[in-house]
């Protein structure tokens, strides 16, 4: 059956709606924007990773041609969130959350920004940077994460889970234990972080910046310099990618905005790609052990899931790193343990999938390696285990279909020609495996505001202050409203990426679409409630009917029973003498409880993988990603999206580690050269699957998100092929021809 | 494994390519300013360039320092071209220059003297997409939309120099184009459609 055919072709032939500007260079990116007179920052950075900053000599920089300030600690301005007093902080005022930019003498992380040069030209500022002489009193830092977790003293807000009995899986008749550990992985979205910074006025800011949520932005710059939020305009049109890294502010923007006041200019900030790696955070480096056992019949009997992620010194950093071990399979007894090891480096943050994308990579694989040892095919063990209401909470899920999405995957991989036993199957010298795992994560829906203007010629224009970061927000946006409103596509315009419009949620853990999509749907809804009240008083044919009678479809009001009675959006506005209708509406999500169910998004990748014995080399063939997240509101996007997240996944599992040196502190591989992300001949064909049923227990829209479950999984799913291949389960990412036995 | 193996050389070349080109072509007034760490460079002089770019000809006075890429984007405001690594490992800023893909990050401005460029800027026909642009377009070739200038730039001359004859080859020769939101499989459709379709283009 060809699903692009039976459900999508619409949406196939559908083209994103900011295709064009994108494919033709026209749009304009966060460092893209010109304003007359602007200056350029360069950060310096710290030459270590911990201690204090004894003197800084700035003269030769300040000397250097073009050189407009030199901006440290000792001349930063005053900046109210920066004040650690709470009862001196006027009401509007919050303290900053992590590293204060600029302001103090503390070294905290290699690579932190001591210092920012304004120039006037990047040249300019760039040749300054080496003039800048910093003297420092260095502390050997703490770095080396696998030695600091076995010293139980370094860690910090352990949180234990239990259900049922602690550690029964021992008692199992079959049981596993493995130890599992995932380097700091970094987002690397291709545009750099940038913003640039220009006052109107003392109290009167507006930013480019480049994040996943302009709102959030407006709200923390507001609070740091104690500004009325109104007075704050953060502007981020399109973002080149983020993948979690834009979920905070980093120090590029409030650096931007201190510059930009002192020497009176618009400063713009371009992070370099070796910053990209220190300055907005990655993916905590995490160590986990499972230990599951079932009985002979492969029914689960115990899970115990530990788990630990750094964090930094100066500030906690946690994920959901065991959490998915309570909730994804029915297991009576569970226990999770979670801690977090602060480390001498900077914070991390969520990075796509986050914690569940860690913690389903130990899981999926303990699975796996019990599967081996029961003598059970591991899609066999999962549907055992299968459970229809959340074990954690006791709420039935919205919708789990999980099992629609074995049936697909194991028909297109060809689960049937997989051998019981690794190390069988063979193909021109290659050893094959196959593997699969499943992937899952939260189903919110959130709070936002959209406004609608429905003009007199039948356009209809939204406006909501999220961003798009790339999975094409915009154009599932624009479809919802179109479906909704009966009209063309070109009808809808979607504007966002805009602080001063009406507040949005940041764009993060694949809740866009179901919490914008159903504000989208209630002001859609809104608006055809207003035209039929309109209808109702001002046109004479409707007079006597009620709201119910009436309804709104490709630009006509008309009636249910009878579309010969109708009227023009165009002529209703004009005898209403109203030139548009402009509404404004919020709508607000429920919690699990409120509406009784558990809200999740399911995956299972499927990888097909050959093996070279001879060196290790291993070339992945195919890869089938199913995915139960509801109603798919467009296709092309979702698939584009989900095909994504196996490449991000594939960079987990095949090359992606930021190593350090334990010693200095100091990334060793901060450049794209040094760190791998998969390239056009490394990714495998990827076949995508949506079992596409509308989870109406999330509400009307039925939608819910793909971003996260695209990678969840992906990782797992590879070893566990690679394990079927060789007979060789690898426990430590990236997979290595090292860690498979064979030489460098 | 072979995996590393191929991106290793690849990037080595660039790297080392580079940076002899930027020996050669740094004017000798920078090289004694960077000579000694604690000197205060000298202001450095603007040298006259005079190029053309998507066929419009520029008499310009430039910092001798300026890569092709931040003349594109800061001096001239043409922001299609994308920086991504300004390290010749991302292939977000590849132009053409007289016609060969050319990562405009690693070249210094001036050394374009008379040098005819295109960016992406300057491939569609007026309002009449490219060829290219149109296949990106059907075949969702992009997420976020950052890496598809380059990675347009580097299809034309794939398809151009008759390395397009097969999705292996366009890999290969596409591995120079990073693409992180993985948009990588739609790329290689819209390639190889455009390169059978027999498009002069
Ligand atoms: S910016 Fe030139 S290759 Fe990355
Ligand atoms: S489309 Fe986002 S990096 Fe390629």
């Amino acid at each position: 059956m060809n699903q692009d055919e039976l459900f999508y072709k619409s949406t196939m032939e559908e083209e994103r709606v900011d295709g064009i500007e994108k494919i033709t260079g026209r749009a304009k990116y966060s460092a893209e924007h010109s304003l007359p007179n602007m200056a350029y920052g360069v950060f310096v950075e710290s030459r270590i990773a911990k201690g204090t900053i004894k003197s800084m000599d700035i003269t030769k920089a300040l000397a250097s041609d073009g050189v407009i300030d030199v901006i440290y600690y000792e001349n930063c301005p005053a900046i109210p969130g920066y004040s650690t007093d709470a009862t001196n902080r006027p009401k509007n005022v919050s303290e900053w959350r992590g590293h204060k930019v600029l302001h103090d003498n503390v070294v905290r992380f290699f690579g932190q920004p001591i210092a920012l040069i304004v120039a006037d030209t990047l040249e300019n500022a760039n040749a300054a940077i080496r003039l800048v002489k910093a003297e420092y009193d260095t502390v050997i830092p703490e770095i080396d994460f696998d030695k600091l977790r076995l010293d139980e003293s370094k860690l910090k807000g352990t949180n234990n889970y239990k259900r049922g009995e602690e550690k029964k899986y021992k008692q199992a008749a079959v049981f596993i234990e493995a130890e599992y550990n995932i380097p700091i992985e970094v987002h690397n979205p291709m545009e750099l972080h940038a913003t640039i910074a220009v006052w109107e006025g003392d109290d009167k800011l507006t930013v480019y910046d480049k994040n996943q949520g302009p709102r959030n932005t407006q709200v923390t710059l507001a609070r740091t310099f104690g500004l009325p939020e109104k007075n704050v305009r953060v502007i981020t049109e399109n973002v080149g990618g983020a993948f979690g890294s834009g979920l905070r502010t980093w120090a590029n923007t409030p650096a931007a905005c201190i510059a930009a006041k002192k020497i009176q200019r618009p400063v713009k900030i371009v992070l370099t790609r070796p910053q990209m790696f220190t300055m907005i955070g990655y993916r905590p480096h995490s160590w986990q052990k499972v230990g599951i056992g079932a009985d002979n019949s492969g029914i689960l009997q115990g899970i115990s899931h530990e788990g630990i992620s750094n964090t930094s010194k100066y500030e906690d950093f946690r994920e959901g790193l065991v959490n998915v071990s309570r909730y994804l399979y029915a297991c009576a007894n569970v226990d999770t343990k979670y801690s977090m090891l602060p480390l001498d480096l900077s914070t991390p943050i969520w990075m796509r999938g986050p914690g569940e994308a860690s913690g389903c990579f130990a899981l999926e694989s303990a699975l796996d390696e019990l599967s081996y040892k029961l003598k059970i095919d591991p899609v066999e063990l999962r549907i055992k285990n299968f459970s229809d209401i959340n074990p954690e909470s006791k709420l039935p899920f919205s919708a789990n279909n999980l099992k629609d999405c074995y049936a697909y995957g194991k028909e297109k991989i060809g689960w049937s020609k997989r051998s019981k036993t690794p190390g069988l199957l063979k193909e021109n010298g290659w050893q094959i495996g196959y593997g699969m795992a499943v992937g899952v994560f939260g189903a919110g829906k959130g709070v936002a505001s959209v406004r609608a203007i429905l003009n007199n010629n039948g356009t209809l224009v939204l406006e909501t202050a999220i961003s798009d970061m790339g999975p094409g927000t915009t154009t599932s946006m624009t479809r919802i409203a179109a479906e909704k409103m009966q009209i063309p596509l070109e009808k809808v315009k979607f504007k966002l990426g805009d602080s001063s419009l009406p507040p949005g949620p940041s764009q993060g853990g694949s809740g866009t679409t179901s919490t914008v999509g159903s504000a989208v749907l209630l002001a859609c809804e809104t608006v055809q409630n207003k035209l039929k009240e309109l209808a109702i008083k001002f046109a004479p044919e409707f007079a006597n009917k009620t709201v119910t009678d009436l309804l709104v479809e490709n630009s006509l009001v008309q009636l249910v029973n009878n579309d010969q009675v109708k009227i023009s959006i165009t002529e209703l506005l004009k005898i209403a003498e109203k030139s548009n209708i402009d509404i404004t509406v919020t709508s607000t999500g429920k919690t699990a409880q409120e509406l009784k169910f558990a809200t999740n998004s399911f995956s299972v990748h499927f990888v097909r993988l050959a093996v070279n014995p001879k060196n290790g080399a291993i070339k992945i063939q195919q890869v089938v990603a199913t995915a139960d997240a509801g109603k798919i509101i467009n296709y092309k996007t979702a698939r584009s999206q989900m095909i994504g997240g196996v490449v991000g996944g594939v960079g987990m599992a095949m090359s992606e580690e930021a190593k350090f040196d334990t010693v200095t502190g100091q990334i060793i591989n901060a450049s794209l050269h040094g760190y791998h992300v998969p390239l056009h001949s490394e990714i495998p064909p990827t076949d995508v699957w949506f079992v596409n049923k509308p989870d109406n227990n999330m509400g009307e829209l039925g939608a819910k998100g793909v971003g996260e479950i695209s990678l969840i999984g992906v990782a797992a799913a590879i070893t566990n092929a690679l394990y079927n291949a060789t007979g060789k389960r690898v426990r430590s990412l990236p997979i290595t021809p090292q860690k498979l036995g064979f030489k460098a | 494994m072979k995996r590393c193996a191929i991106s290793d050389t690849r990037r080595g070349f660039i790297i080392k390519s580079a940076s002899i080109a930027a020996l050669y072509l740094t004017p000798s007034i920078l090289v004694k300013a960077y000579a000694t760490e604690s000197v205060i460079p000298l202001p450095i002089p603007k040298e006259k360039l005079q190029l053309t770019i998507n066929g419009k000809l520029f008499n310009l006075e430039v910092d001798a320092r300026t890569s092709l890429l931040n003349l594109l984007r800061e001096e001239i405001g043409y922001t299609g071209t994308k920086k991504g690594c300004e390290m010749g490992q991302c292939g977000a800023c590849i132009v053409h220059v007289n016609g060969k893909r050319t990562n405009s990050c690693l070249s210094l401005a001036v050394t374009n003297e008379k040098l005819s460029v295109t960016t992406i800027e300057g491939l569609a026909n007026g309002e009449a997409l490219h060829p290219m642009q149109e296949a990106f377009l059907k075949n969702d070739s992009f997420q976020c939309g950052y890496c598809t200038p380059g990675q347009i730039m580097s299809a034309v001359t794939c398809v151009r120099e008759g390395k397009a004859k097969t999705k292996a080859s366009i890999k290969n020769y596409m591995d120079s184009n990073i693409c992180r939101c993985g948009a990588y499989q739609n790329i290689v459709d819209a390639i190889y459609e455009v390169a059978q379709s027999g498009k002069k283009i």
